[in-house]
């Protein structure tokens, strides 16, 4: 049995900001736990650029965006132990892991902060009809193989969403020598970057089908064939609007799941509309003493936020630890609620009396907007408004509520889209 | 007329270019402007790949050009980057190619490997 102060789960960006945060609010002994061979999480294999202009005025390289991060553990205390695989959590806080080195193992936490990050939806989960020959894999897996383990997964490829993953492999195939055919989008838009559309489409001539999904997968052995039809307004396939492929590849770009099996055996409340926990404005679980951020909590695009909002669960953690780990007061609390045009809100419960300066929520809207009020509602007085120029689903939103704001606040907070049906 | 998308911003406005006068419609904000003509004169880009390397814990080192460089010598470029192989260790920023292509940027490796 080992016995740490805090103990992080993942080492990825969510985790080393939220460690390098704990330790230097003065707590000494704490662990991460990392079940790859080495720090950084999925920055390691996202070789391209864009990281970091929020944080470091400057785009960095995934790798390049971890090491700030890695070479700061240098200067401190902080144990990291890799290859370790944590097997369950319970709300006591004790951890059971695997290693190489101690075999199965316990660990005894004060504090726990859950940072395992999220994997990518496969094609069980959006019925994708078709043979299942070798040849179809989801983006990030392919990413892997090739900027990591150095095996080109095929030479001909469709690619079904245009979310970011599925544009920058766009990219990454056709630069190493591939001929990416067509990328494959359900929606009427692309949930991507404007930027990686421009850079990783639009620059190599790789034609976007919106509206359009796969509807046939033919090959028993390799994928030999792709067909995919336009999709009308309930997302059905409309006969008669097929497009055939002979390809020997699909990559799957169809969405992102919290990771959250430990989190739920371990009692943790989940909130349906992110699928990550239900945390208060101190990044605390409902579970007292268990910490959540990044991308176990909520699907980020941007790292850079990823890495803010896991400085605060350390901040937090930290400040829980030094007060002897007493069950945080949660009397009054208020419930922050997604209202009109709005898919959730983290956190999903604050304390309003110990709000320093004021109330960070983050959100995504339900549609592109431009010229928008984001609305903030006490029961049904408006407390505040923020306008927007421009709104959009891709984009994660944040507002701050000033302390002043909320005093008198009580029962429900909403965050709204003002004039949005 | 040239046709672009706009990356300054996440609106992502439709722009129109005339590539003789450079005169750019479509844009909400003078940043677009910029960005128009830019894209219509000589588009630029920071290359990121890999290449081989040799006695690491992967098979594959990240790398990057470490400033845009026309983004007409991308191929030429990643030709280059396929004849790369390099021995551990290797540290970040450690020039691969110098002047790659002619482009006046140099290969540099982006991690420890």
């Amino acid at each position: 049995m080992f016995e740490y102060d805090l103990a992080v789960i993942g080492g990825g960006p969510a985790g080393l900001a939220a460690a390098l945060s704990a330790y230097e609010n003065g707590i000494q002994k704490i662990v991460i736990l990392e079940r790859d061979v080495e720090l950084g999480g999925i920055l390691n294999q996202c070789i391209h650029n864009g990281f970091g202009l929020h944080r470091f005025g400057e785009e960095l390289t995934g790798p390049e965006y971890a090491q700030r991060f890695i070479d700061r553990l240098k200067d401190t205390a902080i144990t990291v132990m890799l290859g370790t695989m944590v097997l369950e959590l319970t709300s006591d806080k004790t951890i059971t892991c695997v290693n190489k080195t101690e075999g199965l193992f316990t660990i005894s936490a004060k504090a726990v902060i859950l940072a395992m990050g999220c994997r990518e939806r496969n094609r069980g989960p959006i019925g994708m009809p078709g043979d299942r020959g070798s040849g179809i894999f989801s983006a990030g897996c392919a990413q892997r193989y090739i900027n990591i383990d150095g095996y080109m997964v095929g030479s001909r490829v469709v690619i079904l969403g245009s979310g970011d993953i599925g544009l920058i492999m766009a990219r990454r195939m056709t630069l190493e020598g591939a001929k990416v055919l067509a990328v494959a989008e359900i929606m009427p838009h692309s949930n991507g970057l404007n930027r990686n559309i421009v850079q990783c489409l639009n620059d190599f001539g790789i034609p976007l089908y919106l509206s359009h999904t796969v509807t046939e997968v033919v090959g028993r052995s390799r994928l030999e064939k792709v067909v995919i039809s336009q999709v009308d307004s309930n997302f059905k396939p409309i006969p008669g609007t097929e497009k055939e492929f002979e390809c020997d590849t699909l990559l799957l770009s169809v969405g992102l799941i919290p990771e959250n099996e430990l989190s739920r055996k371990a009692g943790v409340p989940i909130d349906p509309r992110t699928n990550g926990a239900v945390v208060y404005d101190d990044m605390q679980t409902e579970t007292d003493g268990i910490f959540a951020c990044g991308n176990v909590l909520h699907v980020h695009d941007l790292v850079d936020f990823v890495s803010a909002e896991s400085e605060k669960a350390g901040r937090n953690a930290a400040e829980y630890i030094k007060n002897g780990c007493k069950p945080t007061d949660k009397t009054g609390a208020v419930v922050i609620q997604n209202g009109n045009g709005v898919s959730y809100t983290v956190p999903q419960k604050a304390v309003l009396s110990r709000v320093e300066k004021g109330l960070e929520i983050f959100f995504r809207v339900r549609q592109k907007s431009e010229k928008s009020v984001i609305e903030v509602k006490n029961n049904d007085r408006v407390i505040a408004a923020f306008k927007r120029d421009f709104l959009a689903p891709g984009e994660m939103e944040k507002i701050t509520i000033p302390k002043k704001l909320l005093e008198g606040c009580e029962g429900t907070i909403t965050v709204s889209v003002g004039g949005a049906k | 007329m040239k046709e672009f998308i706009c990356t300054v911003c996440p609106r992502g406005c439709h722009l129109k270019v005339d590539e003789n006068t450079l005169a750019v419609t479509g844009n909400s904000c003078a940043r677009g402007v910029e960005y128009g003509r830019n894209e219509a004169v000589n588009p630029m880009r920071t290359l990121t790949s890999t290449i081989a390397i040799e006695g690491g814990i992967h098979r594959r080192l990240p790398v990057r050009t470490d400033r845009p460089i026309p983004k007409s010598k991308i191929f030429e470029c990643m030709e280059i980057i396929h004849q790369c192989k390099e021995k551990s260790p290797v540290k970040a920023g450690q020039v691969i190619v110098e002047n790659i292509a002619g482009t006046g940027a140099n290969l540099i490796a982006t991690r420890n490997m």
